[in-house]
C-alpha cells in the first residue's frame, strides 16, 4: 500500500514540470481568450463591458473574419495539393537504386533547413515586384489582388517541399520488395504499379502529410508578413495574420474571437491527426 | 543479359537527366539569392538581373554581422534555442517515464490533457500569452521567449511510445540489480531508446531555431531579436543594402542545414515519427 502511494507521488511529481507550463501557456491562455471574447474594451484598455456572446456571433459571421478565412482556405488550396504531388513525384524519382542517389535525396530533402522567414526572404529575390527574377510574371505577382497570394504559397510549398519528401521517401522505402517483384510478375508497367500499388499502400502517410500541411497552411503568419504585410488591400491577411494585428485593447475583443475560430478549424483536423497517431500506436511494431 | 546491360544504361542516364533537372528546380531560389547576395545590387540591377553575379562583394556575410548585427541576433536565437531543447528533453523524458511506468489515478485523463494541448498552436493563444507576457515583465526577455515551449506533448509521446518498446525482461533485471526510478532512466531507458531521444531532440531544435510568429509577438525592442525575426528588419532594408538582407538569410538556414547533412539519420526518424507505420 505505502509503495503505491510514493509511486503516485512520484508519478505526479514527475508531470508537474510539463502541466505548470501547459497550465501557464495553454490552458489559462485559453481561458482568456474565452474571457476575452465576452468582453469589449475601450480604445485604451482602461474601460471594458460585457458583451456576453454577442461579440462571438458578431466576429464569427463578419466580413473580417470571414475574409480571414477565406484567404487561409485558399492558402491551404494552394498549398497543400501541389505540395503533395510534387513530393511524391520527387520521392518516387528518388527512390531508386544508383550510385549517388543519396546526393540527390539531400538535395531535395535541403528546403527543410529554409524556415518560414528564410523561405520568404528568399522568394523576394523570386516574385518580389520591383526587385524579383519573377517579378513581371503576372500570375505570380505580388503586386496584384488577384494574384498575390499564389505568390506566397509558392514560397510555402517550396519550403514544404524537404519535408513532404523526406516523409514520402521514408514510406516508399518501407515498401517491401517483394511487393515490387510480384507487380513485375503480374505484368505491371511502372506508373501502373505507381497508383494502383505503391500509392494506394503508401495512404496512410499521404493522409498524414496532408494534416500536418493543412495545419502549417491554417498557421501561416511570416510568410504573409514578409511578402506582402497582408496586402495588396488586405487581400492577404490569412486568420493568424488577423489575429496577430487584433492586439490593441480596441480590437482585442474581436481577435481573440477569431482566435477561437482559428481554434475550432485546428480542432477537427487534430483529432483527424490523433486518431492517426492513435492507429501507429496499434499497429506499429 | 549482355543484350540488355546497354538498355539499362541509357535508363541510368537518363534518370540521371531527370533528377539533375530537378536538383536544378529545386535549388535555384538558393542558387538565385546567393547571386543577388553577391552582387552589388546597382550593377546588378543595371546588368538586367543576370544569372551570374556582378561586381562580387565576398564581404558581404562579413558585412551581416557588422551591419545586419547578426552576432547578436544569432546569439539570441542560440540561447533560446538551447533552453527549449534542454527544457524539453528534461520534461518530456521524465513526464514519458511516468505515463510509460508508473501507476497513479489520473493518468489517463492526464496523458488526454497532454496530448489536447496539440490542439493549441501558440497561433490560437498568442493574444493571450502575449497580455500575460506583458503583465509579468516578460515582453523582451529570454523567459518570454521560451517559456511557453518548455514542454511538448509531442515529444511526451514520441518518448512514452519509445519507453514502452523496451523489453519487459530488461526491465525486470534491472528491478532484480535493484535498480531505482533515476538509476532505470539513466542507465537503461535512455541508453535504450537513444535513437528516439536524438530523434526527438533534433527536430525539437530544427523547431525552436526556425520558430516567427511567437519572437515576432513577444520582442519589439531590436536587441532581443531572434535571427528569425531579424531577417525581417533586413529585408525590408534599402534595395542598396538589400544583399546584405540575403546573406543573412543564407547564414541564418546553416545551422539546420549542418543538421541535416551530420545528422540526417535522427532528423528524418524524429521528422517522419507518426508518418511511417513500423
Amino acid at each position: 500500500m505505502r509503495r503505491r502511494t510514493r509511486e503516485a507521488l512520484l508519478g505526479w511529481a514527475l508531470l508537474v514540470p510539463s502541466a505548470a507550463v501547459f497550465g501557464a501557456f495553454v490552458f489559462y491562455p485559453l481561458y482568456r481568450l474565452i474571457d476575452l471574447g465576452l468582453h469589449e474594451k475601450n480604445r485604451f484598455g482602461t474601460a471594458e463591458r460585457y458583451v456576453g456572446l454577442s461579440q462571438y456571433a458578431d466576429v464569427l459571421s463578419g466580413d473580417e473574419f470571414r475574409s480571414g478565412l477565406s484567404v487561409t482556405i485558399r492558402f491551404v488550396l494552394l498549398t497543400v495539393p501541389i505540395g503533395i504531388v510534387l513530393g511524391v513525384g520527387l520521392a518516387v524519382a528518388a527512390n531508386r537504386r544508383l550510385p549517388g542517389i543519396k546526393v540527390f535525396q539531400t538535395i531535395f530533402s535541403s528546403t527543410v533547413a529554409s524556415s518560414v522567414a528564410v523561405a520568404s526572404v528568399i522568394f523576394l529575390v523570386l516574385v518580389n515586384p520591383q526587385i524579383g527574377f519573377f517579378g513581371d510574371v503576372r500570375y505570380l505577382s505580388l503586386a496584384h489582388t488577384d494574384s498575390a497570394l499564389r505568390g506566397i504559397a509558392l514560397s510555402a510549398v517550396w519550403a514544404n517541399l524537404g519535408l513532404t519528401f523526406i516523409i514520402v521517401l521514408a514510406a516508399l522505402q518501407a515498401v517491401p520488395e517483394e511487393i515490387d517483384e510480384a507487380a513485375a510478375l503480374d505484368g505491371y508497367g511502372p506508373l501502373r504499379k505507381l497508383f494502383r500499388i505503391t500509392l494506394p499502400l503508401i495512404s496512410p502517410t499521404l493522409l498524414f502529410l496532408v494534416v500536418v500541411l493543412v495545419i502549417f497552411g491554417f498557421q501561416a503568419f511570416g510568410q504573409v508578413e514578409i511578402l506582402t504585410g497582408g496586402g495588396p488591400a488586405r487581400s492577404t491577411e490569412t486568420l493568424v495574420y488577423k489575429i496577430f494585428n487584433s492586439q490593441q485593447p480596441l480590437d482585442q475583443g474581436e481577435g481573440a474571437v477569431m482566435a477561437i475560430g482559428l481554434f475550432g478549424l485546428t480542432f477537427v483536423v487534430s483529432l483527424l491527426q490523433i486518431g492517426l497517431l492513435e492507429r501507429r500506436v496499434h499497429y506499429g511494431s | 543479359m549482355a543484350a540488355d546491360a546497354p538498355r539499362s544504361r541509357w535508363r541510368q542516364a537518363a534518370w540521371y537527366l531527370v533528377l539533375t533537372a530537378l536538383s536544378v528546380v529545386v535549388l535555384f531560389p538558393i542558387y538565385m539569392t546567393l547571386v543577388r547576395a553577391l552582387s552589388t545590387p546597382a550593377s546588378y540591377f543595371r546588368e538586367g538581373q543576370p544569372l551570374l553575379p556582378v561586381d562580387i562583394q565576398w564581404d558581404v556575410f562579413g558585412r551581416a554581422f557588422s551591419e545586419g548585427d547578426l552576432g547578436t541576433k544569432a546569439v539570441t536565437s542560440g540561447v533560446v534555442t538551447a533552453l527549449i531543447v534542454g527544457a524539453q528533453l528534461l520534461t518530456s523524458i521524465i513526464a514519458a517515464y511516468a505515463f510509460a511506468f508508473l501507476e497513479f489515478p489520473g493518468r489517463r485523463v492526464l496523458f488526454g490533457a497532454f496530448m489536447a494541448t496539440l490542439m493549441l498552436p501558440i497561433e490560437v493563444t498568442l493574444i493571450a500569452n502575449v497580455q500575460t507576457m506583458r503583465e509579468l515583465g516578460w515582453l523582451n526577455s529570454y523567459q518570454g521567449l521560451a517559456g511557453p515551449f518548455l514542454a511538448t506533448a509531442f515529444g511526451t509521446f514520441l518518448l512514452r511510445q519509445g519507453f514502452l518498446g523496451i523489453p519487459r525482461d530488461l526491465r525486470d533485471a534491472a528491478t532484480l540489480d535493484g535498480f531505482g526510478h533515476l538509476a532505470f532512466i539513466r542507465r537503461v531507458a535512455l541508453p535504450v531508446t537513444r535513437p528516439v531521444v536524438a530523434a526527438f531532440a533534433v527536430v525539437s531544435f530544427l523547431s525552436a531555431w526556425n520558430q516567427y510568429t511567437w519572437p515576432r509577438a513577444v520582442v519589439s525592442e531590436g536587441r532581443w531579436e531572434t535571427i528569425q525575426i531579424g531577417l525581417r528588419s533586413l529585408s525590408a532594408a534599402t534595395v542598396d543594402q538589400g544583399n546584405v538582407g540575403l546573406a543573412a538569410a543564407l547564414l541564418a538556414a546553416l545551422p539546420v542545414f549542418a543538421l541535416l547533412i551530420f545528422l540526417q539519420r535522427h532528423l528524418i526518424r524524429g521528422l517522419t515519427a507518426g508518418a511511417v507505420k513500423g
